[in-house]
């Protein structure tokens, strides 16, 4: 489309705009996190690494992000391998039947979370399943199981099923085309579905405010109850660390993801 | 192959049970971590502290339910229009810069889309607070301060920037698909750009505003964290009510009846997007 030469200059000031507003808060965590005093007002004093320091050895938030590590491996490895079996169920399934299931499936993504927080944790008080890893894997599994579905579908759909076919007709058990032939080929879908699943639990907040107790707390928990109780630096510290982790990975992915396309064509 | 062909479909028959078997352990544990649950709370919404009605009629009848209802459809909707007007442009020109800035621009939605909404949470607040970044500029340049956390304009700018991705998302997928030869051939027959735009382009858009919209505000209705940590008493949003219900006065019935409404409205507002959806996904499978 043709643009006037001032249209595009509006254009390009508005999404420069909207650039700045989704990026630059969340970098406000990086100069806040070397804060030499004990606060979190604007602009911080001095230069310190004790937040970092304390990350680390304040047992507080090691166990915390600890925990955060072990629930989310967990959940990711579960989360995939129960996505991805549902996922081929449903594709080869009548498209009815496949549809109904799938909408139940991503029910988790819609339903408010305070909703299905108090929900779990009613059950999860008469269960004694507070404050357990059991928990906290369950509940997590279960919301992140539709990135793993979206993801893995999404692969299955230009999947050429007479691959599936022509391995069959070799004489190969179904074992073993899925695992050489199906596996490596959706092996895009479901290695996001792992990431987005890991990335799901590492991040869930609002369930896990209900099912936490003292003994068992995940990060996100921790950096809320901080945020709520003092103004501790070490929330901007951890801030920094998970806001470059997540950076690196999705910018590495992206460009590993760029270069492979290219060099398929 | 004409050996085998009748074989398959006798293999196929004999394995019909097969899919749902694979589906079967998700299945089980949705029923078990979700169902019952939301279950359960409907249940306890009825029949706490005696069976009937009285929670949903004490929900609908106390003055403080009806107002935070009142806003958190207020606060969902001023969010949402937030959302529309800054993801239109950005979705636009994404379609129409070479690869190398849409990389970056996709980059700029996709990096906080990923980064800890608890993190992106307390950023707002350092932002935001009375001691905050925008009052200690607003000062160095001899203004008064403005009082942003624990106000509504505080929490409806917060909750926009971490709802922005799934309005920028859904847009750009439908903006990408727009034939932009389309307007040239309006230009060509005399249409202003102005013209062009509105009675072309706009409507072509529409199905992704009308998704995205939906999606922003579902989730801004359920939206718990940010009013908690930006908000004050004068912008309690009703998922904060509930939390308060429940972990505070122990009123599971009450708490139970407000997550009900809740739910109800929230899948009301899916089954209304549904039908728009999903001509939007056979036009999306034509192409």
């Amino acid at each position: 489309m043709e643009m006037k030469p001032l249209t595009r200059a509006v254009l390009g000031l508005v999404c420069l705009l909207v650039a700045i507003w989704l990026v630059a808060p969340t970098l406000v965590v990086v100069p806040m996190s070397f804060n030499e005093n004990k606060s979190l007002a604007f602009p911080p004093q001095g230069f310190s690494w004790q937040w970092y320091q304390n990350f680390v050895t304040n047992p507080d938030w090691s166990n915390s992000f600890l925990n955060s590590l072990k629930v989310a491996s967990i959940v990711a490895v579960l989360a995939t391998v129960l996505g991805t079996l549902a996922a081929f169920g449903l594709d080869r399934m009548k498209a009815r039947p496949a549809n109904l299931l799938r909408m139940l499936i991503l029910t988790p993504m819609v339903v408010p979370g305070v909703v299905l927080a108090i929900g779990i944790y009613a059950v999860y008080l008469d269960t004694r399943l507070v404050g357990t890893l059991l928990g906290f894997v369950l509940a997590h599994t279960i919301l992140a199981l539709p990135f793993v579905l979206i993801a893995v579908s999404a692969n299955l759909e230009v999947f050429d099923r007479r691959l599936e076919t022509a391995a069959a007709s070799l004489g190969a058990n179904a074992l073993t085309t899925f695992r050489t032939v199906t596996l490596p080929l959706i092996a895009p879908g479901v290695l996001s579905g792992l990431l987005f699943a890991f990335a799901t639990s590492f991040d869930e907040i609002v369930v896990s405010l209900f099912i936490t107790n003292p003994y068992l707390k995940t990060l996100p928990v921790q950096i809320f109850a901080s945020i709520t109780r003092d103004a501790d630096p070490t929330v901007a510290a951890v801030g920094t660390i998970l806001l470059f982790a997540t950076t690196i990975l999705i910018g590495g992915g992206m460009l590993l993801l760029g270069r492979e396309r290219k060099g398929r064509q | 192959m004409s050996a085998s062909e009748p074989t398959i479909p006798a293999a196929e028959r004999r394995w019909a049970w097969r899919p749902y078997a694979l589906a079967m352990p998700a299945l089980v544990l949705l029923l078990a971590v979700i169902g019952y649950p939301l279950l359960t709370i409907v249940l306890r919404s009825l029949s706490e502290p005696q069976w009937g009605l009285q929670n949903y009629i004490w929900f609908f009848s106390a003055p403080i339910n009806l107002t935070v209802l009142q806003r958190t459809f207020v606060i969902s909707t001023w969010v949402t229009l937030v959302c529309v007007v800054s993801a239109y442009p950005y979705a636009y020109l994404m379609t129409a810069v070479g690869p190398r800035i849409r990389l970056v621009l996709m980059l700029c939605v996709l990096i906080p889309f990923w980064v800890s909404g608890v993190v992106r949470t307390l950023s707002w607040v350092i932002l935001l607070q009375d001691s905050g970044v925008i009052n200690s500029i607003l000062r160095s340049f001899g203004l008064g301060g403005v009082r942003l956390i624990r106000t509504q304009t505080g929490v409806v700018i917060g909750m926009a920037q971490v709802l922005l991705p799934f309005m920028i998302l859904p847009l750009y997928s439908v903006m990408k698909g727009i034939d932009l030869r389309l307007m040239r051939a309006a230009q060509s027959l005399g249409a202003r750009p102005f013209r062009a735009f509105f009675t072309i382009y706009l409507p072509l858009s529409l199905p992704g505003v009308y998704a995205g919209a939906i999606i922003v505000f579902i989730l801004a209705l359920g939206f718990y964290i940010t009013p908690a940590l930006l908000g004050g008493p004068r912008s309690t949003m009703l998922s904060t009510l509930v939390q308060t219900q429940v972990l505070s006065l122990l009123q599971w019935g009450r708490g139970g009846a407000m997550g009900v409404v809740l739910l109800v409205v929230t899948f009301v507002l899916l089954a209304l997007a549904a039908p728009v959806m999903r001509s939007r996904y056979r036009e999306a499978g034509r192409r």
